[in-house]
């Protein structure tokens, strides 16, 4: 009979052996639904590849996609690495954009360069603070981080939609249900396609790269991960590395907030988030937690989006389909890890081994 | 008198919630969580709508929906059971790929009506005696087939939970796969089955909607009902009963919006739907403070049981 064992680490080489057959795959089985759709699946995944490579602005496109992707990924990372599972990112991107335009209104006239400190300040604790509440009641009692945060990111949702329809209304915009946009000196400035948020963002991989590999409390949130007890036993405070870890995480999802409506949107809305906060989750997962494959990751999943909407106009796909796509690519590396992790042996040659 | 009309209304919203709510609530006692209750939802609505204007048969749509949906919950039993893949991150996967497949297939069909047949097989119908009683029975009694199906099914998975050998060996797996395993419950195959039929309840959820509860085949149908349903299952604590009566209260929350428009309240309206996860959140927090074990989500939920590692 076979069983199944776990694995020895697996060598780089045969991780990315793995990934690409497990990406081809997937494409190949997403064929069938973009011959369904009434599409040439290569001349679609083709035009994917021209639509995020094809011109300077399209790669300007592309990156810009993959900020804030990044950067979320980020935040949600250091919270997995502590097994504090955030899937809250939603919720603290909106609360960070909930902030930012709240500097905005408050003090409309800051000359550019203290706005975006302001903005960034904070949209940095607004995110924060709302993931600090369900970390607090994590140390606390033990609640369950999962759902708390998938909660929170609806009451976020909420408390956007009541500013968008009622509080923060418009009232120039003929009754649209509209935040007004933001003025010209709460903007990031951008050069061709190019703005503010990839220099912050190549800081921000810098700094995290710094904080995960070489700071202390980066090492006590890595061992807090591995085990709770070793954690306590060795004297890391427990409750302070968890309140810690969900600052910095929540604080950078909630940075992304302030980039995407200064850099992107130009105004809150329900929309603002794009479902970017998940997308986020499952890239922090399959980057395996270490922050180059999340820089990685995030720039595929870039290409991903970036295409998809490229392919929308270019060949008049429906957005669904790239939907299915991204899942059907997901499905396929997920499932992959299996084989990353285990592998199979006979009863003969357990025997043998043991 | 407009009252009862309201709480009629509210457990008709209800019923999509509940359908969906027991579902999770199998899947989260055999210790999967599953996040893809959306996706499921929108494949069951997608595919049962299809299939209803197509054959114009109320038990082929149906049918059609639960089956859409088990398919959906397969593809993440097989990544998380099989696989041993994260549940969170397939979960989310499966939403994902839940409203795409739903926003695919269902392009064609919007602004098209639920055919006569089903719409007069699914017209509410009000049950002799049981519907003469004043008040419960203009609420509870006088509903669609649809919805009194739901009622049998809470006191069925009830019943199965609580009462059956299969239930206790689920709870059992929920609980405590290693015990289980030892004592030689075969654990993939209730995994498999359990959440299987998780998919098949969140497809009829769906399918509720897009049979019963519209007339016309909108752009979005479920839009996000499947999350308030994931909130529903700890809002009850995975107890049958309590997400009935949940399901009911969020229903309320869902029309409430609506039948407040008439008045001039002092708060914005639209914070009234962030209630069923504020509602859900003071759950949580009471029940980790009580933590009285039998109240609390079971011991393994979101984590995968590696046999070779016990």
């Amino acid at each position: 009979m076979l069983h199944i064992v776990k694995k020895d680490v697996p060598k780089t080489r045969e991780k990315i052996i793995v990934r690409v057959l497990a990406v081809l795959a997937a494409l190949a089985v997403a064929s069938i639904i973009v011959v369904f759709a009434g599409a040439n699946p290569i001349e679609l995944y083709i035009g994917i590849f021209q639509g995020c490579f094809g011109t300077i602005h399209r790669f300007a496109a592309t990156i810009v996609k993959m900020v804030p992707l990044l950067v979320l990924s980020l935040g949600v990372m250091i919270a997995f690495k502590m097994r504090f599972w955030n899937i809250g990112a939603e919720g603290q991107f909106l609360m960070g954009a909930v902030g930012t335009t709240l500097v905005v209104r408050s003090f409309p006239n800051l000359p550019l360069p203290i706005m975006l400190l302001t903005m960034v300040l904070v949209s940095f604790v607004f995110g924060a603070v709302w993931l600090m509440i369900p970390a607090f009641f994590k140390a606390r009692y033990g609640t369950n981080e999962t759902l708390f945060t998938l909660m929170l990111n609806y009451i976020a949702l909420t408390l956007v939609t009541a500013l968008q329809y009622d509080f923060w209304k418009d009232p120039a915009a003929n009754g649209m249900p509209k935040i007004a946009n933001l003025p010209n000196n709460a903007l990031l400035p951008n050069v061709s396609g190019f703005n503010l948020s990839i220099l912050m963002a190549v800081i921000i991989v810098l700094a995290m790269y710094y904080f995960m590999n070489r700071s202390k409390i980066g090492f006590e949130i890595s061992v807090l991960g591995e085990s709770e007890n070793t954690a306590r036993y060795i004297g890391i405070n427990v409750t302070k590395t968890i309140m810690i870890a969900a600052l910095i995480s929540g604080g950078l999802c909630g940075i992304v907030g302030m980039m995407q409506i200064t850099g992107v949107s130009g105004a809150l809305s329900t929309e603002i988030t794009g479902g970017l906060g998940f997308t986020a989750i499952i890239v922090a997962w399959l980057s395996g937690l270490k922050v180059p494959f999340v820089v990685l990751n995030s720039f595929a999943f870039a290409v991903l989006l970036q295409g998809a909407s490229y392919i929308q106009t270019a060949f008049q796909i429906p957005g669904s389909v790239a939907d299915m796509i991204q899942a059907i690519i997901l499905f396929f590396i997920l499932g992959s890890e299996f084989a990353l992790q285990y592998r199979f042996v006979s009863d003969k040659t357990k025997s043998e081994v043991a | 008198m407009e009252f009862i009309f309201f709480l009629a209304a509210a457990v008709k919203a209800g019923t999509c919630l509940l359908y969906a709510t027991l579902g999770e609530i199998i899947s989260e006692k055999v210790g999967h969580l599953n996040l893809g209750v959306e996706g499921m939802m929108q494949m069951g609505a997608v595919i049962g709508f299809i299939a209803g204007f197509t054959f114009g048969n109320p038990y082929v749509a149906v049918l059609c929906a639960a089956i859409a949906g088990a398919a959906g919950a397969l593809i993440y039993g097989f990544l998380t059971i099989s696989l041993k893949a994260n549940q969170v991150v397939t979960g989310l996967t499966l939403s994902i790929f839940g409203v795409g497949f739903a926003a695919f297939f269902g392009k064609n069909f919007v602004g098209k009506k639920v055919p006569e047949a089903i719409t007069t097989f699914f017209a509410p119908i009000k049950l002799p005696l049981l519907g003469d009683i004043p008040y419960i029975g203009q609420i509870f009694f006088n509903q669609s087939v649809y919805v009194y199906f739901s009622y049998i099914l809470v006191i069925a998975i009830y019943i199965y939970l609580y009462k059956t050998k299969w239930g206790l060996n689920t709870r059992m797996i929920g609980e405590n796969p290693v015990a289980a395993d030892a004592s030689g419950i075969p654990v993939d195959k209730y995994k498999y089955f359990n959440i299987a039929l998780c998919g098949a309840l969140c497809g009829l959820g769906g399918a509720f909607l897009s049979l019963v509860y519209i007339s016309i085949y909108p752009v979005n149908v479920v839009s996000g009902r499947g999350w308030i349903a994931v909130a529903l299952v700890i809002f009850a604590m995975w107890n049958p009963g309590k997400a009935m009566l949940g399901a009911y209260f969020f229903g309320a929350l869902d029309i409430a919006s609506f039948w407040l428009q008439q008045y001039t309240l002092p708060v914005s309206i639209y914070l009234f739907t962030a209630l069923p996860y504020l509602a859900t959140v003071f759950v949580l927090i009471f029940t980790s403070m009580r933590k009285s074990s039998n109240k609390k989500e079971p011991a393994w939920l979101g984590k995968n049981y590696f046999k070779e590692d016990r």
